[in-house]
C-alpha cells in the first residue's frame, strides 16, 4: 500500500471523526445553527470557523515551501481556475441551501451517518445520488471546484 | 426575537472546543486531501465521482469514504456527545431533502466543504457567494418551516 493510500485514509478518517466530534452529524444541532432568528446555536460558525482557518493557513504554509506541488508531486490548485460565478453556481446553491434547511444534512454528515446505520441516512444518502445523476443529465452538471 | 438556547449555555465550556476541535480535524483532513491528489476535496464532488463510472480516480475517493466511515464511527462509539442524533421530520421530507441535496450541489459545483472551507480556504470568490446563497437559503428555509410549525428538534 503506497504512502498516499495512507494519507487518504487518514484523511477521511480525520474527516469523519472531525464530523462526529463537532457535532455536525447532529442534524437537530444544524437546524439550530441555521435557525437565527430562533434559539440560535451558534457552534457550528465554529466548526466552519476552525477548518476554514486550519485549512486556508496549511495551504498557505505548504506553498509559500513547496510552491504549488503537493506531496506526490500534483499540481495544486489556485483560486484563478475556480469556476465564474454563473447562473448555474447560484441556482444549484440555492436548491442545496434548502434541502440542507429541510433535513439538517450536506453531504458529509449525511455520509457519516451511514456509519451508525441511521434510517435517515440510508434514505437521504440514495436520495441524494439520485439527486446528482438528475443534474448530470438534465444539465450536464457534475462540476467540481476548481479542478477536475 | 433572538434568546440564547439555554442548553448551549449550561455546556458552554467543552460544547465549544468540541466545535472547534472538529473543526480543526476537518480543516487539517481536507489540506491532507488537497496535497496527496491535487484535487480539492469537497465531500459531494468526491462523492459524484464515485457514481460515475470506474477510472483512475475511483479507489482513492473510495479508500477516502472508508476512512470517514471508519472515523465517524469510532467517535458515534466512544464518544457520548458525538452520538446525538436528532432528525429533522420524516422520511419522505428527507428523501425530498436529499434529491435537492445532490442536485443543488452538482449544479452549484460544491457543498459545505467543497465551497464553505476548501473554495474559501483557496481564496475562490465563486465559493464565497456560493456559501452565502447556500447559508442564506439554509436559514430562510429554517425560518419558513418554522412559521409553518415544523419546530426544530431539540
Amino acid at each position: 500500500m503506497s504512502t498516499r493510500w495512507i494519507n487518504l485514509f487518514a484523511a477521511g478518517f480525520l474527516f469523519g471523526a472531525g464530523l462526529a466530534l463537532s457535532g455536525m452529524t447532529d442534524p437537530g444541532r444544524v437546524i439550530g445553527f441555521l435557525d437565527v432568528t430562533g434559539k440560535w446555536d451558534p457552534s457550528l460558525a465554529f466548526v466552519m470557523g476552525g477548518a476554514l482557518t486550519t485549512f486556508a493557513l496549511g495551504n498557505y504554509l505548504w506553498r509559500r515551501r513547496n510552491g504549488a506541488r503537493g506531496w506526490f508531486g500534483d499540481t495544486l490548485p489556485s483560486a484563478d481556475t475556480t469556476s465564474p460565478i454563473d447562473f448555474r453556481t447560484l441556482l444549484g446553491s440555492l436548491v442545496f441551501g434548502v434541502g440542507w434547511g429541510i433535513s439538517g444534512f450536506c453531504p458529509g454528515p449525511a455520509l457519516a451517518n451511514l456509519a451508525a446505520l441511521r434510517a435517515g441516512a440510508l434514505v437521504f444518502v440514495p436520495a441524494m445520488a439520485i439527486g446528482m445523476l438528475l443534474a448530470r443529465v438534465l444539465f450536464q452538471a457534475d462540476q467540481d471546484v476548481g479542478v477536475n | 426575537m433572538w434568546t440564547f438556547n439555554p442548553q448551549v449555555a449550561r455546556h458552554l465550556d467543552s460544547y465549544f472546543l468540541r466545535a472547534l476541535a472538529g473543526g480543526f480535524l476537518i480543516g487539517l483532513a481536507s489540506l491532507v486531501a488537497l496535497l496527496s491528489t491535487g484535487v480539492i476535496p469537497g465531500i459531494s464532488g468526491l462523492f459524484s465521482r464515485i457514481l460515475r463510472k470506474p477510472g483512475a480516480g475511483t479507489a482513492w475517493r473510495l479508500v477516502f469514504f472508508a476512512g470517514l466511515l471508519a472515523g465517524a464511527g469510532l467517535l458515534f462509539a466512544t464518544v457520548d456527545s458525538a452520538a446525538a442524533y436528532r432528525p429533522a421530520h420524516g422520511l419522505v421530507a428527507l428523501a425530498v431533502a436529499g434529491v435537492l441535496v445532490g442536485f443543488g450541489t452538482r449544479l452549484g459545483g460544491g457543498c459545505t466543504s467543497g465551497h464553505g472551507v476548501c473554495g474559501i480556504g483557496l481564496g475562490s470568490r465563486t465559493s464565497l457567494v456560493a456559501t452565502l446563497v447556500f447559508m442564506a437559503a439554509g436559514i430562510a428555509t429554517v425560518w419558513m418551516l418554522v412559521h409553518l410549525n415544523f419546530p426544530p428538534p431539540r
